[in-house]
């Protein structure tokens, strides 16, 4: 047993790593100030339902119509009515400049052939070069149009109201029933932040021996990889989990972000994450040659991540061969887990095809780590 | 047991297309101080390190205590390594660095062993600042200290006494050769003739080929160099006068006094006898040194081995 792995080898390992980590204060304070910095920075500023879109009017009459119709558009929150414009050439001209998201242009015989019966059009022209930032609010519209013809309609006009349909659907929204953005925003940056920190803090650990030259004398030891790479992960499990408590303090108090599953489960999920990425970091680092190369692989890893996990896009809306990638990859899976303790308060045995994909992936790579692990200075 | 700490024969080793160290071999025995010299660049480090498992060489083979180089686990275990450049840990107290390498090998009574050699070090009072904060010399003399806390059976030194002061390095030679007496074995590399000549045994390696191996008196005489010591003034424009001319190998002042050897000792008296002739000099010949042996060995090489630029 001693032979292959000394328990006390690998104490004094870690007890090494604590200490040096204690005194690298720069570090230490990133650990802390990272995820504060990045909650409030994605947490208040991502929202993927946004409101108030610059929108101006060419209005080819004024009249009871149309000012309702504007007014709804005003009161959906969606729209924000900034100014009109003279005609088409200055319309397009705003949307060009970016001044406006939406150009709604209401034709001069608008009313007349309403009240005729002739079903005449509004147009209404959006800036759709970012299909996110416009699709809350197109969808709104139509139901905008029913809205509107239903409060101005009535009396002799009550036979242009628009028939019911055939039928109604009924949505649910479960979960996160106000679609709040954050609820979804937090919970992912929880994983996000913890990728970035874990990888690169693990990630320059053993290239900073390298460089230094302590690595020299490390080899000349009789540890044995195994007991310097778990060694060197110990003191950022616990990093990982203070950091976790930070967000899940911030996700509860600063965005009421509700927790409805069980905070047990979210540590178990939270130390199963941090041991996935972890691994990753020291892997990484047996590979780089120096710190710089570390800290290149990490962003290469990191992308992905960021990309594919389904925390920034979602995750279905992907191609069949990224979803694959996507699955591969350790955030991905926590999304799932996190989003499913906070919001939908999921146990073990719902998350389980969540679980074991991250128990698979640690011990994969802990064995290429193991692997790569140069044991001399060839 | 083997008779031999370290017995390696026909070691090889490449960096890219550059033949490193070239066929070596070399035996230390056991209780034997072995001198490792030779010029920057020459390969001292890179034996080293093949010899305790830091780096595999490309052919060749050999034991180390008894240890086949390829089972360096086993070689790491029973030997103490102290590296060219400093290697510990600066952002880890002196203390701290200890104890380190102490757990590393798993010593018993590891406080004590800690303590002994704080108090060996003279650093006890110091034992809590930061090992980065040390100057120099101290630095080095920590990483010998830190190398023999585990016992070794072997040393292997890579420059110990680069930057220490000379009492510090007399401290430390009588130190070896006690630890030397108890029957351990080291090899050290150096630069310094006076340490040199303190060895039971040395070798010399230039471009990775080892020149000469044995006794101080053996290597000396290996060369049969003739040497005369050349008394007087204007002993710089001598030499320049001497060089290149027949039977003079080299010139070396060496205090009040011009050095000048050669191979074949007859040549060398007529040239000096036919260039002195009529100047204020006295000449008288004198044994030959081992620094003598070693710039002559390195010159030698260099005409030798050094590949054209
Ligand atoms: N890791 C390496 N990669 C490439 N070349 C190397 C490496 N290590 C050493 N060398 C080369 O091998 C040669 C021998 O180096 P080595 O360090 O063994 O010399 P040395 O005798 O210890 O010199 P010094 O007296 O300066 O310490 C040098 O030319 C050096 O440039
Ligand atoms: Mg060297």
């Amino acid at each position: 047993m001693s032979r292959w792995f000394s328990l006390a080898r690998w104490w004094s390992m870690v007890l090494k790593e604590f200490l040096q980590l204690r005194r690298d204060r720069i570090t230490f304070g990133m650990i802390i100030g990272l995820p504060l910095v990045q909650l409030t920075l994605f947490g208040f500023a991502i929202n993927t339902d946004p409101r108030h879109l610059p929108t101006a009017v060419v209005a080819g009459e004024h009249s009871e119509f149309t000012r309702s119709y504007l007014a709804a558009l005003q009161n959906s929150d969606y729209f924000q009515i900034i100014g009109t414009l003279p005609d088409q050439a200055a319309a397009t001209q705003a949307l060009v400049q970016g001044k406006v998201q939406f150009v709604v242009h209401i034709p001069p015989d608008f009313s007349r052939r309403l009240v005729r019966g002739e079903h005449p059009s509004l147009l209404v022209e959006a800036d759709a070069t970012d299909p996110a930032a416009t699709g809350m609010a197109l969808a709104a519209l139509g139901q905008l149009a029913q809205t509107a013809a239903h409060k101005d309609l009535n009396g002799p006009l009550a036979a242009l109201q628009p028939a019911p349909p055939a039928f109604d659907v009924t949505v649910h929204r479960l979960y996160n029933p106000e679609g709040n953005t954050q609820f979804n925003v937090v919970p992912g940056l929880m994983g996000v932040i913890l990728t970035m920190t874990m990888v690169m803090m693990t990630g320059l650990a053993m290239t900073r021996e390298r460089e230094r030259g302590t690595m020299e004398n490390l080899l000349a030891t009789p540890v044995r990889p195994l007991e310097v790479m778990s060694g060197k992960i110990i003191p950022y499990v616990a990093i990982g989990l203070v950091q976790s408590t930070i967000i899940l303090l911030a996700a509860r108090y600063v965005f009421h972000v509700p927790i409805v599953g069980n905070v047990g489960t979210i540590y178990l999920a939270a130390l199963l994450f941090v041991a996935a990425n972890l691994t990753v970091g020291i892997t990484l680092s047996s590979l780089a040659q120096n710190q710089l190369q570390a800290m290149q692989l990490t962003m290469f890893y990191f992308l992905p991540n960021l990309l594919l996990s389904g925390f920034m896009f979602p995750f279905r809306g992907m191609p069949g061969w990224a979803q694959f990638i996507g699955n591969l990859l350790p955030l991905t899976h926590f999304n799932r887990l996190i989003r499913g303790i906070l919001l939908k308060g999921s146990g073990l045995v719902e998350l389980w095809p969540s679980i074991w994909p991250l128990l698979l992936f640690t011990t994969v790579v802990m064995g290429i780590a193991v692997k790569f692990y140069r044991r001399t200075l060839d | 047991m083997t008779e031999y700490a370290i017995d390696v024969h026909g070691l090889n080793k490449h960096f890219g297309d550059k033949h490193v160290v070239k066929d070596l071999s070399l035996r230390v025995r056991r209780g034997e101080i072995f001198g490792f010299l030779g010029p920057n660049g020459s390969g001292k480090t890179t034996s080293i390190r093949m010899m305790c498992g830091l780096l595999t060489p490309d052919s060749g083979s050999g034991q180390c205590l008894g240890h086949d180089l390829s089972d360096s686990d086993a070689i790491k275990r029973k030997v103490g390594y102290m590296t060219q450049k400093f290697s510990y840990w600066d952002d880890l107290t002196i203390r701290e660095n200890l104890d380190f390498v102490a757990r590393m090998y798993q010593m018993p009574r590891r406080r004590e062993a800690v303590d002994r050699t704080l108090e060996g070090l003279g650093l006890t009072s110091r034992a809590k600042q930061l090992t980065g904060a040390l100057s120099g010399g101290w630095k080095q003399r920590l990483a010998l200290a830190a190398c023999m806390l585990h016992e070794p059976q072997l040393l292997l030194l890579d420059e110990p006494t680069a930057g220490v002061d000379p009492s510090a390095r007399r401290d430390f030679w009588e130190e070896l050769h006690r630890l030397a007496a108890q029957g351990i074995s080291v090899l050290v590399s150096t630069h310094y003739m006076d340490e040199a000549e303190r060895c039971h045994k040395l070798a010399y390696i230039a471009y990775g080929r080892l020149l000469a191996q044995g006794t101080a008196d053996e290597v000396i005489a290996s060369q049969s160099l003739a040497t005369w010591a050349v008394a007087g003034t204007r002993l710089a424009e001598l030499s320049q006068l001497l060089h290149g001319q027949p039977g003079v190998a080299q010139t070396v002042v060496f205090g009040g006094a011009l050095h000048v050897s050669g191979p074949d000792g007859a040549l060398l008296e007529a040239t000096l006898r036919r260039i002195t002739a009529g100047q204020p000099v006295t000449l008288t010949q004198v044994a030959t040194g081992l620094e003598d042996v070693f710039i002559y060995l390195m010159n030698q090489s260099a005409d030798n081995y050094a590949v054209p630029a």
